[in-house]
């Protein structure tokens, strides 16, 4: 791994277009976010007793977490099939996966009805062991403090305490092996969350397959935030694009994507659920916009020479990063009824997202934007571009 | 336990007198006073105290004005289905004047009750039942010559007690409601009640009619430690009127879950759900009546408990001035946040704002990706195209 080229600070103006848009957003949300501690969710969002898991918790959390998903992705690849050549994505995918995580469980505390109570969470004597939403929480909560483990040499390098940075090094091994081990647990669990909700979920999207499925799209989903990210980072900072290494790694991606599409449709088949897509439906039209979202890769990166071009691979992760979106926007939100039968008892329920509910969603995101370029730009993070030659 | 310490305090010869006075067992005398007790709030063992006052023969003078009124109290009183209640009522008490209960009439009447003030000055317990006529000098209610005014006025001077029975007495009751003619602003007679006559509080025990209990046991409290129970600000007993009728109702449970009664008769009503919505004033009301069962025949006979919403009768402003059907102030009990609420939210549709919000945040990111796949294109097209020119390049210098 010494072969590559070592991290180093980007420099540059903390001060410009992009940061201060986040900060305003950032702003915006810290406003909304007050008024929801004082005022309940009520006062904020449009959620609803048939509703009671609106984009905060679909987008926020559990597509937030999944984009986070980069970080753990390759460091599985590098570390568990040694693959060290992917080495210098490590460190951008494990920030980008920092702040989606951190975040992520930041805004599990905003949607909590009774946030105060969140405590009990850690404490031996009030916890329900057989749980999935607690084994999702603690697994969360115990990868995010790994997770800043796993990151903190960028640190120690910056603040040069080499002697830290040693003494991590020989436990990181362990660190690096629960990072890898918890997001799979978590991820699959989220999947376990809609297996545990029965009937309440649409036959498209309720299977006993659910946490494999959800692990899987994770899993691509990470490497597809790796190409977003790069191919972003590389534009807005006018680096040289990392094509060689991204190449492989689309394959590598496309290859898990596969074995996803199989269970997937296998499952609908064996399941019956198949008619359920051609019945006219939101939930079939849903269902059609994510299953062409993750196809589509397959016609944009198909090839070995389209793989070489960052345009297209590009656009193959924001393809794969909408449709594993998709799939779990679909399951925790548009498939998901939680009042059976409450359209025969005459009460339909609805659910739009607020105005407050989407900028608190964007400011999160622009949480995300903010600290990845103050600390790619102050921090050791992405590799020092080689001289100009 | 407790009946062995109220036990030593009866001799055996008094167990006897007891049996001979009240015509019921010592048993049934002892579980007498312990329900007087218990209605008093008293703590364990007070029992034994009011056993030893009652059974004592010094029985207190009461006398027992009637004026406007039904003598609903009285009969609510003597007609309790416990088959010794007026018999302990009447023997706790010597009840000196009593109109509708005494044998004496006419002079012989009224002489009895100025002997009674007499031997009993500044120690008989004076009961008032009704409302007082005020306007024109009170002439709407005379008794012997005078008036109801005159004599309230002449009993309560050397009384040691006054007691207020029925809503009546209590603040006017029935007999005061304003008539719903413009140009009225008092009732036709004046009505007040004692206190307002007095000017000065007197203990109260309202109702139409109030449950026996709360006056009997008043009257022993008043037996048994010489004084007048704690009252709140309108003269009522707290141990009785402590409480909102709301607060221990013992249809509440579907007050909080919002499952109402919507009309007499219906699937809610007949279900035993509450009665708020068909008027009951249990929420403003302060009264015993769900935790003292009435007329000792069980405890679904009080309004609320065979069906009917509470009209307020305890509370003045309230029973007889409220429309029976017109919906209760909630006074301090909200049901708590977490319960469900009576209409439940099914949330809103899209909002403008919100989808243009969406709608906008969707199309700024589809148009960077696209200028972003843009330039990434045009590099990488840049880049082959150097590439090509570099090979083509080196092939003809190679050549």
């Amino acid at each position: 791994m010494n072969a590559h080229a070592k991290p180093a600070p980007l420099g540059g103006p903390l001060l410009n277009a992009v940061t201060f848009t986040a900060g305003v957003l950032i702003a915006v949300m810290a406003v909304i976010v007050l008024v929801r501690f004082f005022y309940g969710l009520g006062a904020v969002t449009h959620l609803n007793d048939g509703y009671p898991w609106g984009i905060w918790i679909a987008v926020d959390v559990v597509i937030g977490s999944a984009f986070a998903c980069g970080g753990f992705s390759v460091a599985m690849l590098v570390y568990i099939f040694n693959r060290s050549e992917y080495h210098p994505l490590v460190r951008p995918a494990l920030l980008a996966s920092l702040f989606g995580y951190t975040l992520a469980g930041v805004a599990v505390i905003v949607d909590l009805g009774r946030w105060w109570n969140v405590w009990n969470m850690f404490n031996p004597w009030t916890v329900n062991p057989s749980s999935v939403m607690f084994e999702v929480a603690v697994c969360i909560s115990a990868y995010i403090i790994v997770m800043w483990i796993e990151f903190a040499p960028t640190f120690f390098e910056k603040f040069g305490m080499t002697e830290a940075k040693r003494r991590l090094s020989k436990i990181m091994f362990l660190i690096v092996a629960l990072g890898t081990l918890l997001p799979m647990m978590h991820q699959s669990s989220l999947g376990t969350l809609l297996v545990v909700a029965g009937e309440q979920i649409h036959p498209l999207w309720q299977t006993p397959l659910l946490p494999a499925l959800y692990l899987t799209t994770a899993i691509t989903m990470g490497y597809a935030v790796v190409l977003f990210e790069s191919c972003l980072a590389s534009a807005a900072y006018r680096r040289a694009i990392e094509t060689p290494l991204l190449t492989p790694l689309a394959k590598v991606m496309l290859g898990m994507l596969i074995a996803y599409l199989v269970v997937r449709v296998g499952d609908l088949l064996w399941r019956g659920a198949w008619p359920r897509a051609f019945a006219p439906s939101l939930e079939a039209i849903f269902f059609w916009l994510e299953m062409a979202a993750f196809v589509a890769p397959f016609f944009l990166i198909g090839s070995e020479t389209q793989r070489r071009n960052p345009a297209r691979l590009f656009l193959a992760g924001v393809a794969l990063m909408l449709a594993g979106s998709l799939l779990r926007l679909n399951g925790f939100l548009i498939g998901y009824q939680t009042v059976i039968g409450a359209e025969t008892a005459g009460v339909n329920y609805h659910y739009f997202p607020s105005l407050t509910e989407l900028l608190v969603t964007v400011g999160m995101f622009a949480v995300e934007v903010l600290g990845y370029v103050i600390i790619t730009r102050r921090f050791p993070v992405l590799p020092r571009e080689a001289a100009h030659a | 336990m407790q009946d062995e310490g109220v036990l030593t305090c009866l001799v055996q010869g008094e167990e006897q007198e007891i049996e001979r006075r009240f015509g019921i067992s010592r048993r049934e005398f002892l579980k007498f006073c312990a329900g007087l007790a218990g209605t008093l709030g008293l703590p364990a063992g007070a029992e034994a105290a009011v056993a030893q006052a009652i059974e004592s023969a010094k029985r207190p003078s009461v006398i027992w004005l009637h004026f406007q009124e039904c003598t609903g109290c009285s009969e609510s009183l003597l007609r309790a289905e416990h088959p010794t209640l007026e018999k302990l009522i009447l023997d706790v008490i010597s009840l000196d004047y009593h109109e509708t209960l005494m044998a004496a009439a006419g002079h012989q009447a009224e002489k009895s009750r100025k002997d009674a003030m007499a031997a009993n000055k500044g120690k008989y317990l004076l009961v008032v039942e009704g409302a007082i006529p005020t306007k024109e000098q009170g002439i709407y209610c005379k008794i012997g010559g005078h008036t109801a005014l005159e004599l309230l006025k002449e009993c309560a001077a050397d009384a040691a007690a006054v007691i207020a029975i029925g809503s009546c007495a209590s603040w006017g009751g029935m007999p005061s409601t304003v008539p719903s003619i413009p140009g009225w602003d008092t009732s036709p007679t004046g009505a007040a009640g004692v206190s307002e006559v007095l000017g000065k509080t007197v203990v109260t025990i309202p109702g139409c009619p109030p449950n026996p209990y709360n006056f009997l046991a008043t009257a022993v409290h008043f037996l048994t430690f010489g004084t007048l129970p704690a009252t709140d600000k309108l003269g009522r007993p707290l141990f009785a009127y402590g409480r909102l009728i709301h607060e221990n109702c013992e249809r509440r449970a579907h007050f909080d879950a919002g499952r109402f009664a919507m009309a007499f008769g219906d699937e809610g009503h007949r279900k035993g759900y509450c009665l708020y919505k068909l008027g009951c004033k249990g929420p403003e009301t302060y009264a015993n009546c769900p935790t003292l069962g009435f007329g000792d025949v069980g405890e679904s006979n009080w309004p609320v408990g065979c069906g009917h919403p509470c009209i307020g009768c305890t509370e003045k402003g309230v029973g007889f001035a409220k429309p029976i059907h017109a919906m209760a102030k909630m006074l301090n009990v909200a049901p708590p946040l977490q319960y469900p609420r009576i209409t439940e939210d099914v949330g809103k549709g899209v909002s403008f704002a919100s989808a243009a919000a969406l709608a906008a945040i969707a199309g700024a990111a589809a148009g960077g990706a696209a200028m972003l796949a843009r330039n990434l294109g045009l590099s990488h097209q840049a880049a082959e195209l150097e590439k090509a020119k570099e090979g083509k390049a080196k092939t003809q210098a190679e050549a």
